[in-house]
């Protein structure tokens, strides 16, 4: 086994150990590169299915495209589909200009608290594909996520299976132990766990992966003639592009092997202030 | 991680920084990344100009601290892995905590590695944590272990200082069965011995920490070994159009193909491999250590999350009762009648102390004691008893199937290696369970399709207490409300076995007496009852036996009479002795109806 087949042999075993020990499981679905690989590793465990809710929380400020990539895919692939908004909020005209961490709170944070726990209405894609209003769902025990310990500092004390408590609070000082792939997959009512795959990936390793297992990745991470491309997608108000000719996973490989800058630096939320990823991981953005 | 070659070829090794707490773990990680030129172009200047303005004498520890600010300039580091290179391979370095409270971060970080660096104070000498880290890094299956004496300039490179220490801590490491691979004199602070030699320490002849790093070995695949593959779940996607039936499980060692004769145990169910399935990919010839499979079998059996698969040729042991060498992390102290959960590869059985042999204390080792109890940070030597038979391999033959850990409520609080799988006196039982299921006769009605219509699962109810205890009318006061809520209840009494089918054996053919009312409960089992007994009639207060011929049906278990009766212990629900028989069946059904089985 090469470093790839070691990853996903292990991305594959929590996938598994997940899907055993959660029956409210969802799985959250950014659109991006790390959480689209995830869910390629999902159809590899389970040999082509995807058994379990794919949550979005769409802040109506995403690239257009990726909502069309997400829905394709989803009918594509007969993905349980969810997806939650914070209503209110943008009905009161909730946007950047408000301030980007307020906004983000509210957008992203606010927004999948209340989808994750059921109390706000989700949209759930029907089998014909189209979207329905769904009230009182379950609230979810286990929810995956595809942080990576070498994004940034905070996430790199994550365990792979991590408890949040009922006010998705993660005390990072006083983690259970995980050892020999026993992981915590009990918990006490009202918190759930927060379930990380992709711990052990690179950023590198992610597009190794997309190259080698032909993943459909969207193509806003491309180079479409511009000299410009994505590197980490999110928000369209918020996410920069940068200089970059890169047309394939390839040529980003080898980009990648000389660059300096961090990934993450298109992100304007995160330059906000010093603590900025720390606070919003706090309260639960991932 | 920049990086110009694929990381995927290139080979990574995980190597843990243990020690004492200012043993100079953090200086000798800030040390080895500025001489491998890992910090980048003036990083290293600039933490140093930092430190001169600010009149703070600089230290290599603060470049990890100036590495995480700077995080966001592309360097991936922070305080638990650090990467780096060496021509060789790439280096994901884990600083573990030192101090004694962040022991359970030690413990997560150190079971990640394939090797260890532990650092002992050449001036403070072996300390508590030295010993204590020693003795985890050994039950925690790290074999490679280089020992460095660290400031040693603060000993004027003596090299008798050095010889002290390595003789007193290989010693103590003879005693707990480690080999360190080498002790090398150190200074983190003034760079010998770390990437360069240095100039003051001529009298040691050895490898630097680099050179020892890149001398580490990869860890020899276990394909070679006995297949063990832990059954982790069993898929039928049937609902969207898929009729595989899907064994899924990683190989922890030997290899899997199709066509293989396999043996599941503790059931002791047979079958051969079909297929291996995939999902893109290319058709597999085998599989092999640490690869996560997907089966299908030729012949269904059934079987569940938590045996072991293997080939018929090295079976693992089978047994209730497991010598362990364990060390507790828990808040709570573990103690003896307390049930905890064993979690042993995929399997997960409610656990007890059996008894306690010896208690260390880890940071002494030399010392036991008789406490009666294992407190946290502890290590003991234990005989654990679990409530059903697990499938498991001695620590020392094969190691991923001979490691567990304790679950005390949510918490993962202890984890060992079984060093001796002992009798339980039950292996007859088993084995003669196995014969009889492998030949018996199914008919076309499933277990499912019988839960459907009674509502059920199939489980026994078994009493335990004393012929005064009033537990005969318990347990008939038990069987019509069952009943008369709709449920398929039956009232084994042991007293209408003995008078029918043991009527041409002796009274005190105990023995047989029991296998045979066994026999009957597995039956009326197979019906889909619920079947609710008493036993005095064939005397036999332990009730293992019946359960083992039983299994996989749960036994619930039921005593009336004092809680401190010894039996009280291992019951799932005991009820007062005086206890009105209504009273007591709804305590019992407030219990069973939250019980797993």
């Amino acid at each position: 086994m090469n470093h790839l087949d070691e990853l996903e042999s292990q991305s594959v075993y929590i996938l598994r150990e997940a899907y055993k020990h959660f029956k409210e499981l969802c799985m959250l679905w950014s659109i991006g590169k790390d959480s689209t690989v995830m869910l390629w590793l999902t159809r590899k465990a389970f040999l082509g299915h995807v058994p379990f809710p794919l949550v979005h929380i769409d802040t109506s400020y995403k690239v257009p495209s990726m909502i069309e990539y997400r829905d394709r895919l989803a009918r594509e692939w007969k993905l349980k589909m969810v997806v939650g908004q914070n209503r209110d909020a943008l009905a009161a005209g909730m946007g950047p200009e408000k301030g980007r961490l307020t906004c983000c709170s509210a957008l992203k944070t606010e927004g999948l608290k209340h989808t994750l726990d059921g109390t706000w209405p989700r949209k759930e894609m029907n089998r014909e594909g189209v979207y329905e209003d769904v009230l009182n769902g379950e609230p979810f025990t286990g929810v995956i996520v595809g942080a990576r310990a070498d994004e940034e500092g905070s996430r790199a004390k994550e365990r792979y299976f991590s408890p949040r408590d009922k006010n998705n609070d993660w005390d990072v000082s006083d983690q259970p132990p995980e050892m020999w792939n026993q992981f915590k997959t009990d918990f006490a009512p009202n918190t759930h766990v927060r379930i990380h795959p992709l711990l052990d990936w690179t950023e590198t390793n992610i597009w190794e992966y997309i190259e080698r297992e032909q993943i459909p990745i969207i193509d806003l991470y491309f180079d479409k003639g511009s000299g410009k491309r994505y590197r980490s997608i999110g928000c369209e108000t918020c996410t920069g592009m940068i200089d970059s000719k890169a047309r394939s996973p390839k040529e980003i490989i080898v980009e990648l092997g000389k660059t300096t800058v961090p990934e993450r630096a298109g992100r304007a939320q995160d330059q906000e202030d010093t603590y900025a990823m720390e606070k919003l991981r706090r309260d639960g953005y991932m | 991680m920049p990086s110009d070659t694929n990381t995927s070829e290139r080979q990574t090794m995980n190597v843990v920084i243990v020690g004492h707490v200012d043993h100079g773990k953090s200086t000798l990680v800030g040390r080895l990344l500025a001489d491998t030129n890992t910090l980048g172009d003036g990083k290293l200047e600039k933490v140093q100009e930092t430190c001169r303005r600010s009149g703070k004498q600089f230290e290599y520890a603060f470049l990890l601290d100036a590495l995480e600010e700077e995080q966001g300039q592309g360097i991936t580091i922070d305080a638990a892995r650090v990467f780096f290179r060496t021509d060789l391979r790439d280096y994901i370095i884990i600083d573990a905590p030192g101090h004694i409270e962040f022991l359970k971060n030690m413990v997560t970080g150190a079971a990640r590695a394939e090797a260890a660096v532990l650092l002992i104070d050449a001036k403070e000498g072996v300390q508590e944590n030295s010993r204590r880290h020693g003795y985890l890094l050994s039950m925690l299956g790290i074999k490679q272990i280089v020992v460095a004496v660290n400031k040693i300039d603060l000993v004027d490179y003596n090299e008798g200082a050095f010889r002290a220490i390595t003789e007193e801590y290989q010693e103590f490491l003879s005693g707990i069965g480690v080999e360190p691979l080498r002790f090398i004199p150190v200074s983190a602070r003034e760079g010998d011995n770390i990437a360069d030699r240095g100039d003051k320490l001529d009298w040691y002849e050895g490898p630097t920490i680099l050179e020892a790093l890149d001398g580490l070995k990869k860890a020899a695949t276990n394909d070679q070994l006995p297949l063990r593959m832990p059954v982790q779940d069993i898929y039928k996607f049937n609902d969207v159009g898929d009729d595989r039936r899907i064994i899924a499980g990683r190989i922890e060692s030997g290899t899997l193909a199709p066509g293989d004769e396999v043996l599941f145990l503790p059931s002791g169910k047979r079958s051969h491999v079909a297929s291996l399935e995939v999902f893109s990919a290319p058709t597999l010839q085998s599989v092999g250590p640490g690869e996560c499979a997907s089966i299908t079998l030729t012949e269904q059996v059934f079987v569940s999350r938590g045996e072991l698969l293997c080939h018929p040729s090295s079976k693992p042991h089978v047994s209730t009762r497991l010598k362990v060498n364990l060390f507790w992390l828990g808040k709570a102290p573990m103690t003896p009648g307390k049930r905890y959960k064993l979690k042993l590869a995929t399997a997960s059985v409610e656990v007890t102390i059996d008894s306690i042999e010896r208690v260390l204390d880890a940071s002494e080792l030399g010392s036991s004691s008789d406490k009666g109890m294992v407190e946290r940070h502890d290590v003991a030597e234990l005989t654990l008893r679990t409530r059903k038979p697990v499938a498991f391999d001695v620590s020392a033959e094969l190691e991923s199937t001979g490691r567990f850990v304790i679950v005390d409520g949510y918490d993962i609080a202890g984890g060992g290696i079984v060093r001796e799988a002992l009798s339980d006196n039950l292996e007859t039982r088993r084995l003669e369970r196995q014969l009889r299921d492998m030949e018996w006769v199914r008919g076309d009605v499933t277990p499912a399709m019988r839960a459907a219509l009674t509502g059920h699962e199939a489980a026994m109810i078994m009493f335990s207490g004393t012929s005064e205890s009033g537990k005969h009318d318990v347990a008939r006061a038990l069987e019509a409300a069952l009943v008369q809520t709709g449920n398929h209840a039956y009232l084994l009494d042991g007293k209408n076995v003995v008078l029918g089918i043991d009527a041409d054996i002796a009274f005190d053919d105990i023995d047989e007496l029991v296998r045979r009312f066994g026999e009957v409960a597995n039956i009326l089992l197979d019906a889909g009852l619920l079947v609710i007994s008493t036993t005095n009639v064939i005397g036999l207060a332990d009730h293992r036996q019946i359960a083992t011929q039983i299994a996989p049906a749960p036994m619930f278990l039921v005593h009336v009479g004092s809680s401190d009766d010894e039996l009280a212990n291992h019951a799932d629900v005991c009820v007062d002795a005086q206890t009105p028989p209504n009273d007591a069946v709804a305590a019992i059904l407030a219990t069973f109806s939250e019980s797993p089985g």
